[in-house]
């Protein structure tokens, strides 16, 4: 069976990609792109390991077909950062310390930018629920929501 | 496996009534790719309905609402209006998974995934909302209650697919409730799911309601005996004990790791109790 190719902006550059249809958009980033950094924990939409943001929508890679995307934006966590310049949350994360083993934490960061960019001042309540698809098991979590609390402050001034 | 994204509901009915073997309508993917993961089906089509214009959005209609069936739960929640009118299947709908199922999942697919537990399908219920069912004969208006037939099985017929979900206008002082429990208070398969949609008069008296239970039988149930308690009360507590005491009586459970048959039996009153009266509160504009 042919493979589809498909054209997708990814972080901001035109990208083409071939994929077979049982591949999905973690598998294409992952195993077409090298692009490692969105990582597969259930593999079954629970653990947000794989957030990225389709169509400026925050979703599970793992749950999204590649050859659905033809034409869509998708932005991962390789293009978070602006160069060697971190985003905010990632370097509160860093200083927080609000991360041990790190497999969720790209997935995290794309989550709590996404939610960020919808609501600049978050309750703990609005940020824990927002997050409650993003499993760590090392943190406990304290950290990770301090840390984006933390940020929304700042963003704010 | 083939895929198509057919750009017109005529021409996905076409595909889907042509094909052979499996075939899977493809909208928010959030139960089909997992079950396609698992191995739990392996299908030879899968048609994705996202392509299809009108399926993308919410429109109003005869007073009511039309939700396309690739309507995601967050551009829903985005709505300007149908969470005021609806807050009840609102609520259900945005219990489903976590944010990232959120930016995916549709209402249309939880009813077509006929999970016993879908939290949206008893809220649809309740509503009275109409699913509209396109396939290689045209199309066919049917009450959402009729689609499941069982766990992971619906009614329809080879080539048909739900193409959206109609709310139908809502006479004034009406509201609707969702509640579900769950062991945990985030991202679990509801052990009850309650339903309530009721219309009150100006002195505070239910003159119309609806229920609807979902995790306590093969499908989820209508409940009239719950609903006439309702009717004709101000919610005092003998009506409140006969409907509770009706929708215990319609359950028809299984036990498994989440709860015994007892317990939903039980839940099932309590939860019906509580959603009941924030749908009163919702109807005469106490919030």
């Amino acid at each position: 069976m042919a493979k589809h190719h498909v054209s997708v902006t990814l972080n901001g550059d035109e990208v083409e990609y071939l994929c077979d249809t049982q591949q999905t958009l973690l598998d294409v980033l992952r195993d077409e792109l090298g692009l490692t950094g969105s990582k597969e924990g259930c593999a079954s939409g629970d653990c947000g390991a794989c957030s990225v943001m389709v169509d400026d929508r925050l979703v599970c890679s793992c749950l999204v077909m590649g050859a659905e995307l033809d034409g869509a934006k998708v932005d991962t966590i390789e293009g978070m950062a602006d160069g060697d310049h971190l985003h905010p949350l990632q370097k509160k994360f860093l200083e927080e310390a609000a991360l041990q083993c790190g497999i969720c934490t790209p997935g995290f960061l794309i989550a709590a930018k996404a939610l960020l960019e919808k609501n600049a001042k978050p309750t703990e309540t609005e940020v824990r629920y927002w997050l409650a698809g993003n499993l760590c098991r090392c943190t406990g979590y304290d950290k990770i929501i301090h840390a984006v609390m933390d940020v929304a402050k700042e963003m704010r001034k | 496996m083939r895929y198509e994204a057919p750009e017109t509901l005529k021409a996905a009915a076409k595909i889907l009534a042509g094909a052979k073997g499996t075939s899977r309508v493809l909208a928010g993917g959030t139960d089909l790719l997992v079950q396609m993961r698992s191995g739990l089906i392996e299908p030879d089509l899968v048609v994705d309905i996202k392509k299809i214009p009108e399926l993308r959005k919410v429109t109003l209609e005869k007073g009511g609402f039309r939700v396309g069936a690739a309507v995601s739960g967050a551009e829903l929640e985005e709505h300007s209006k149908f969470g005021k009118v609806w807050p009840g299947v609102l609520e259900a709908f945005e219990l489903i998974g976590s944010t990232q199922i959120q930016g995916r999942c549709t209402m249309a697919g939880n009813l077509c995934n006929a999970s016993p537990a879908a939290d949206s399908v008893p809220a649809m219920i309740a509503a009275g909302a109409v699913a509209r069912v396109v396939g290689p004969k045209g199309r066919r208006d049917v009450p959402v209650e009729k689609i499941p037939s069982g766990p992971g099985k619906t009614t329809l017929k080879k080539g048909e697919f739900v193409a959206s979900i109609f709310f139908p206008k809502r006479p004034p002082k009406s509201s609707d409730a969702y509640l579900r429990f769950i062991p945990r208070t985030e991202m679990d398969i509801a052990v009850v799911g309650v339903g309530v949609n009721l219309t009150v008069n100006r002195g505070g008296t239910i003159t119309d309601a609806r229920v609807s239970l979902g995790a306590v039988a093969p499908t989820a149930l209508v409940v009239p005996a719950a609903a006439k308690a309702l009717i004709g009360s101000k919610l005092e507590e003998e009506a409140l004990e006969k409907a509770a005491a009706a929708a215990s009586a319609a359950c028809k459970p299984i036990n498994d790791k989440r709860g015994t048959i007892e317990y939903r039996t039980k839940v099932a009153g309590v939860m019906l109790r509580r959603a009941a009266q924030i749908a009163y509160d919702r109807a005469r504009g106490k919030k």
